[in-house]
């Protein structure tokens, strides 16, 4: 495990690995900033863990964002920036989605704001969030087709 | 009845749909409809070197293009693990205060505008002009700056700045108090934004609400006192706070707001020393100066290596938030090794904040719908990228 930074992260891995050790793979630590990497299928459930566990209390998701590793397998990397208001720390959590089936859990029964992210997410990348209260396209029009931020899609778009 | 509310309506400060569903004059639901100014920004980023695309965070928020440029900034200087130099920390903190005023006094007018009161709109655009008229002595740009680069700053201050600010210092808590004479006590002002838009802090936090919005609530979360960057632990300043989490609210609070960034100005004038560096030394990354480049062979090949491939910061991803006039402004970058983003993301509290207004205006009357738009203050330029 690589030296951490921070006090917080160290708290939230002891937390999570208390609660299911299966629930971290792996911990990145750079430039200062630790990120949690979650299985594909429990995202959701330690998603809620970080919300529910009182020492954690992490109320608030910063941002959600998508990061396409194109060519590589699993191609995108979806990054969540938790935040605790009360506690003043921050978190990511990661996951990795396949570019074959891109299907994950959505977070907004945890964390409501997470509905136009998640939107956004679908609209630019084309990643479903499975339990998402109303995934429409948000940026783009309705008959755009393809999703611009993925690798492969040009930069000057498709003719 | 089904009203289709913009995207051409000037309560909606910019291109913004809301498609409203009414029972008589009562709003039932209210569904935003967004992406009127979509540009690509993020897009645009990958296929720009680091440097390069600093011209295209100005274009997100106009209203608070230092800002975008700073968040962007340390975001790459983390990444590079690039110190900068005090100096240039106090610089920016001055420049992003100014900022957050201009932003504000913009905020203020317009909405006192949307409400029916003409004369606070052309103070305030007065006195904004004073804060634009400072950037143009800075930056040579009134808004589209660019004025803070990777590792700090594009120009040393311009001669006379400090009587500039000094100025503008002066007059301006007399100019906040005119605004206040103006609308605080005001029946009208009060009869449209008290009570109008309430949102509890725990639906605020839960919709990922921050800044003045969430303040108002209550939450004193403030980025520039919980995460600080720049140097902002050095200043003394307050997070100006409310409980009522209404339309009313939201004012005072950033009434509130514009004095405490003069403090923070007053204090970062002192703070700024007449001489030392504006930029850290970086070969490789930091342009070198014109002299140097002119009589060192090193010098003259980093300045061409920067403008012809840029720089490559280690892989890696790191996410900066700082305090923008509306929030929490975030920037993620993914970096994998090349001279060219792999990906750029800006977390725009507008975006984020805008979530909250079918919550707001549920029941409300059609007119509150105005108010509510207003205080949340969005820019679309920042919601659309």
């Amino acid at each position: 495990m690589p030296q951490l930074a921070n006090a917080n992260a160290s708290v939230v891995i002891d937390r999570l690995r208390a609660w299911k050790s299966e629930s971290i793979s792996q911990v990145i630590e750079h430039r200062g900033e630790t990120t949690i990497v979650v299985p594909h299928q429990l995202l959701l459930a330690t998603a809620k863990q970080c919300k529910e566990d009182p020492v954690l209390n992490f109320n608030q998701l910063s941002d959600a964002t998508c990061v396409d590793r194109f060519p590589n397998e699993p191609r995108f990397e979806l990054n969540y920036q938790l935040l605790s208001i009360p506690r003043l720390a921050r978190i990511r959590l990661r996951t990795s989605v396949s570019g074959q089936q891109p299907v994950i859990d959505s977070l907004e029964p945890v964390w409501p704001g997470a509905n136009w992210m998640e939107r956004e997410i679908f609209d630019l990348f084309g990643i479903r969030f499975e339990g998402h209260s109303d995934l429409r396209r948000i940026l783009l029009p309705d008959e755009f087709e393809g999703a611009p931020l993925r690798r492969d899609f040009p930069v000057e778009g498709k003719r | 009845m089904v009203l289709n509310m913009g995207p051409q309506h000037p309560s909606t400060h910019g291109v913004l749909r809301v498609l409203l569903e009414l029972d008589g004059e009562n709003v039932v639901t209210a569904v935003p409809d967004l992406g009127y100014l979509h540009t690509g920004i993020e897009k645009s980023c990958e296929d720009k070197t680091y440097s390069q695309a600093i011209t295209l965070t100005d274009r997100m928020d106009y209203l608070n293009p230092l800002g975008n440029n700073l968040v962007y900034c340390l975001a790459v200087e983390k990444l590079l693990g690039l110190e900068v130099p005090k100096r240039a920390q106090y610089i920016r903190v001055m420049m992003v205060e100014l900022q957050r005023i201009s932003s504000h006094l913009v905020w203020l007018g317009t909405h006192a505008l949307d409400m029916g009161a003409m004369s606070v709109m052309l103070y305030c655009f007065r006195e904004r002009e004073e804060i634009l008229k400072i950037f143009e002595r800075f930056a040579g740009q009134r808004m589209m700056t660019s004025y803070i680069r990777i590792g700090g700053l594009a120009l040393e201050p311009p001669a006379g700045w400090r009587q500039m600010v000094k100025r503008f210092l002066d007059m301006m808590p007399a100019r906040i108090d005119e605004y206040e004479e103006l609308l605080t006590n005001n029946r009208i002002w009060h009869g449209r934004l008290k009570g109008v838009g309430y949102l509890s802090a725990e639906k605020l936090i839960a919709m990922s609400t921050t800044g003045p919005g969430l303040r108002a609530a209550g939450v004193a979360f403030d980025n520039r006192k919980a995460f600080p960057y720049s140097s902002y632990e050095e200043f003394e300043f307050n997070v100006p706070t409310r409980t009522e989490s209404d339309c009313f609210a939201r004012y005072l609070v950033r009434v509130q707001e514009m004095r405490e960034s003069l403090k923070i100005v007053r204090q970062a004038m002192g703070k700024i020393s007449d001489q030392g560096p504006i930029k850290s030394e970086a070969p490789g990354i930091v342009p070198p100066p014109r002299e140097k480049m002119k009589t060192e062979m090193e010098a003259l090949i980093y300045h061409f290596k920067i403008f012809t491939e840029g720089f490559s910061p280690p892989p890696g991803e790191v996410y900066v938030p700082v305090e923008s006039p509306r929030g929490e402004l975030g920037c993620f970058i993914a970096s994998d090794g090349s001279p060219k983003p792999l990906r750029v993301h800006f977390r725009g509290p507008s975006f984020v904040n805008l979530q909250a207004l079918p919550l707001m205006v549920k029941g409300q009357l059609i007119a509150d719908t105005v108010a509510s738009i207003g205080t949340i203050d969005i820019v679309l330029g920042e919601v659309d990228r």
